[in-house]
């Protein structure tokens, strides 16, 4: 790490818990001294060292060793020939972070970056504005070193994401509003207490470690880019960072510099990015998300612009699904593949299914889609939408009949 | 009169006020009056096409002025304006 910079003016600022330049309200973001690290870092080095997310520490922004959650990442990367058969595409590969270590999602990534960061700059106390995802992470890698946490979510949040807060013990604090109000707030009190924020004041830390999936998918398709990645949005900035890892990789020669599209995909009931994308803007309109994947219902996307421009820059598509096509999606990808996924899941392979139909993702080519999150968080999206158990009593009689009944109705 | 609410980012031009009372009737001419007061907060909010800049959302009541009408959104006695870095999410 060099230091903090202004990505839209470049003005450098001590690397600190902030997150806005001074002078334009810019995001900053953390420089690093990429010659140095290209004199010592190659795939051999990397490959030597534990199967987790810190193997590329070097491209991580902690000043030390990480402390909190070191076990993070190196998720499965699924060849999906079953999948790739019914969506109609040659390859198809599953980035598999629905069973990221230890809270299921793709935030324990974040996560353990922004607590390692904030022991180093010495806080006691961490906090969060979340969808879900991101509350769960916070309260359960906070819990295992002793941090004190609050975590604030919208109060209108899926059951299984708010227990799954409220176990290890975090302050949980439901806001009666959706996810941007929240945000809001959250941006208020982060001026007033001297927390570290992990997706405020400690943004710049944080959102690096979304990079780690884009080096493992490259790490894991044997040093390659892939030709295709689908990411789901909600504030964009998982997509900047996927690109940013392909071209770390590229830059630093550990992999070829071929060329690649990372497409974005979001919910109809909020989908700012991908409309403007569609409509050729570089810029988004803010939207009031209804929409069953709320862990993507960010109606005002703080990274909407620089998603928008990575996926000008790379000729990739967006496009928008909706709520019954992203239960099909989360049904596709378990009936297929054996994951289950949550309603942001569901997303990705719904716009991936309509990109490789519309061709915009080319049957002959390679794609890999960018699964985020676990379905077992979102059972309510489901439920009543995939069936029933027939019951019986415990009798082999009546379980024959069952049979027979069903084949004969399957014949008819 | 209407109040605003100044970001710790923007504190350094006020003075390290936080509240800041105005007699505009919009958004827009508060942000004008803001500036006869403490030069400079302009530049910061607005650019040079004279639209809020890109990493700035601005809120009356707690709603976001592009959901209202934006710089010209009227301003009423007792109303609140917040300036609010754009931040990530989760």
């Amino acid at each position: 790490m060099k230091a903090l910079k202004c990505r839209e003016c470049g003005r450098e600022y001590p690397l600190t818990a902030t997150h806005v330049c001074e002078f334009d309200f810019g995001p900053l973001e953390v420089a690093y001294d990429y010659p140095k690290i290209k004199q010592s870092l190659t795939p051999e080095k990397i490959q030597s060292r534990p199967r987790t997310m810190w193997r590329y520490r070097e491209l991580l922004p902690i000043a030390t060793e990480p402390t909190v959650g070191c076990q993070v990442g190196f998720t499965p990367m699924v060849k999906a020939d079953r999948l790739a058969r019914r969506l109609g595409i040659r390859e198809l590969w599953i980035k598999n972070d629905a069973v990221n270590y230890p809270t299921l999602s793709f935030k324990d990534r974040v996560v353990s970056v922004a607590l390692s960061r904030a022991r180093e700059l010495g806080f006691t106390t961490v906090a969060c504005a979340s969808t879900g995802n991101l509350a769960n992470s916070v309260a359960a890698n906070a819990a295992s070193v002793g941090l004190k946490s609050y975590v604030f979510i919208p109060a209108d949040l899926e059951q299984g994401k708010i227990v799954n807060s409220l176990v290890y013990g975090a302050n949980v604090i439901g806001i009666k509003g959706h996810y941007d109000e929240v945000n809001r707030l959250c941006a208020e009190i982060a001026g007033k207490f001297g927390w570290a924020f992990v997706n405020v004041n400690m943004r710049p830390y944080y959102a690096e470690g979304s990079k780690s999936m884009g080096f493992e998918i490259a790490e894991q398709l044997g040093w390659k880019l892939p030709q295709h990645t689908v990411v789901p949005m909600a504030s964009g900035s998982l997509l900047t960072k996927i690109h940013k890892s392909f071209q770390e990789f590229a830059k630093l020669g550990l992999v070829e510099d071929t060329k690649y599209k990372v497409h974005g995909a979001q919910a109809t009931g909020c989908s700012p990015i991908s409309v403007a994308h569609k409509s050729g803007m570089d810029f988004f309109k803010p939207v009031k998300p209804d929409t069953i994947a709320k862990s993507l219902a960010i109606g005002t996307p703080a990274d909407g612009f620089y998603a928008l421009k990575v996926m000008k820059e790379t000729s990739a598509a967006a496009d928008d699904v909706s709520d019954d096509e992203i239960r099909e999606g989360i049904r596709l990808l378990a009936e297929s593949e054996g994951i289950f996924t949550e309603t942001a899941g569901g997303v990705t392979v719904g716009v991936a299914k309509k990109l490789i139909a519309s061709g915009k993702i080319p049957a002959n080519d390679s794609a890999v889609l960018c699964i985020t999150g676990n379905g077992l968080k979102t059972l309510d999206a489901v439920v009543g939408h995939v069936g029933k158990p027939r019951e019986i009593r415990p009798s082999l009689r009546e379980f024959e009949a069952l049979l027979d009944a069903e084949m004969k109705l399957a014949t008819v | 009169m209407a109040k605003v609410r100044i970001p710790t980012p923007l504190r350094k031009l006020t003075n390290n006020e936080e509240l800041i009372e105005v007699n505009a009737g919009t958004v827009g001419a508060a942000i004008t009056e803001l500036q006869s007061r403490y030069p400079g907060i302009k530049e910061r909010l607005v650019d040079d096409t004279g639209a809020i800049r890109r990493f700035v959302n601005v809120y009356v009541n707690e709603e976001d002025i592009r959901f209202l009408q934006n710089q010209e959104t009227p301003l009423k006695n007792g109303d609140e304006i917040s300036i609010i870095p754009a931040i990530a999410g989760g």
